[in-house]
């Protein structure tokens, strides 16, 4: 009996539709456009700095526009929500073996959490907001 | 255990489509009438796979593989598919029901509302119905040598390979793989990139590289460690979702980019350095 096995192609461009798992998983990716939007927004920033006040003075005001608060509102959100699939996974890409049992996965992704405040502090207190 | 519950013994119908024979009891209490829409392809008739709709009656607490199994020996003996042990052990009798990677012999009737589509496992070509060819999966198990290659070879009377449980705990819950295939047909990239190693395979890769008495790590990066190997996996973490067996294959593959990155760091930015 020869073989006539029937191949069904996977859809290229629409294929995370397919499932809600998908769809969660191109959120979290969709959410590194903003952060990598935002990495530009600094260096644009440090640019205007080292060309002198007068431009740093428009960056500031740029800064200040509706359209711009509206994007910074949303990469905090998108970078707040990618941080925490990111610190989720840490359990998984990182476990901790004691003699035989695992040291539990929330305790890493938590410690992880518990660091990523703590460095936020941190960074808050040196730039002078407390 | 003597006066166990009272249970109406699923329908038997040999694997191979032989003999078959129906011990369902029809007016039992808990029975229902259960609607399926199961995928059909003929390759010696066929050129595209077409839904058949089936009524069946089942008891409350059977699962779709008996339902199935009662398809093929009270209405259509020519409905082809896999399945063993009956029992999720064997990993034969994979089927997405309704979109999603199951072992129908553990997706419980009572779990689903509405007629139940069953379909062949996804990302793999279709051979008949719902038994589809596994040859590529096969062939990927075999590349990545899942089997110990001592450290040192000794010769059989100086003793047994000893391992602590600690060592032994450290793979355990990637040995316990059935090879199901369930996470293939949920991996997106596999589908997208049919040459990516996939989730079970590169687990086993795992499964033996950490293990203390392997020492054959180095010729499996050779496979593991490239485009078709970890580096494929984008981490959506389906496998893990879908795995019957526990195994969270995505956690194998991000553990092993971690210790493969360390291994290309060693090697091109410490002076010296030999991974
Ligand atoms: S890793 Fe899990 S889902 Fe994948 S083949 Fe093994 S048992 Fe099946
Ligand atoms: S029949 Fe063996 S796993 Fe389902």
């Amino acid at each position: 009996m020869s073989r006539k096995p029937l191949v069904r192609e996977v859809p290229p461009t629409t294929w995370y539709f397919r499932h809600p798992r998908y769809l969660r998983y191109m959120s979290r990716e969709v959410t590194s456009i903003f952060v990598g939007a935002y990495c530009v927004l600094l260096v644009v920033g440090l640019q205007s700095l080292s060309s002198g006040e007068a431009a740093w003075e428009d960056f500031l005001m740029a800064l200040r526009s509706p359209a711009s608060i509206a994007f910074q509102f949303l990469a905090l959100i998108a970078t707040v929500y990618h941080a925490a699939t990111w610190f989720n996974a840490t359990q998984k890409a990182m476990p901790l073996q004691i003699g035989e049992d695992f040291v539990a996965g929330n305790i890493i992704s938590g410690a992880h959490y518990v660091a990523w405040a703590v460095l936020s502090v941190g960074v808050l207190i040196i730039a002078g907001v407390f | 255990m003597s006066n166990s519950l009272p249970r109406s013994q699923p329908p038997l119908a040999a694997p191979n489509g032989g003999a078959v024979a129906s011990l369902g009891r029809p007016g039992g209490n808990n029975e229902r009438l259960v609607q399926l829409e199961v995928l059909r392809y003929n390759p010696d008739t066929d050129t595209e796979a077409h839904f058949q709709h089936y009524e069946v009656m089942c008891q409350e607490e059977w699962v779709v593989l008996d339902a199935l199994n009662k398809i093929k020996a009270d209405i259509d003996p020519t409905l082809n598919y896999r399945w063993s042990c009956h029992m999720a052990v064997c990993g034969s009798c994979g089927m997405m029901i309704n979109g999603e990677p199951k072992l129908s012999c553990h997706a419980f009737l009572r779990s689903y509302e509405g007629v139940i589509r069953v379909e062949p496992l996804t990302h793999f070509p279709v051979e008949r119905d719902l038994v589809t060819a596994p040859d590529d999966f096969m062939e990927k198990l075999k590349r990545v040598k899942p089997y110990l290659i001592p450290k040192e070879t000794k010769a059989v009377s100086e003793g047994e390979y000893k391992q602590t449980p600690a060592q032994l705990m450290k793979f355990r819950q990637y040995s316990m793989c059935i090879n199901c295939m369930l996470c293939y047909a949920a991996c997106p990239e596999y589908g997208l990139t049919p040459s990516f190693i996939g989730p079970a395979a590169l687990t086993l890769a795992h499964r033996y590289n950490i293990d203390s008495r392997d020492g054959g790590r180095k010729e499996r990066q050779e496979v593991v460690a490239t485009h078709e190997g970890v580096w494929e996996c984008t981490f959506v973490g389906a496998c893990s979702e879908v795995c019957p067996a526990h195994v969270d294959p995505a956690s194998a593959l991000q553990q092993m980019k971690i210790t493969s990155s360390i291994d290309w760091i060693v090697e091109h930015l410490i002076p010296g350095g030999k991974s």
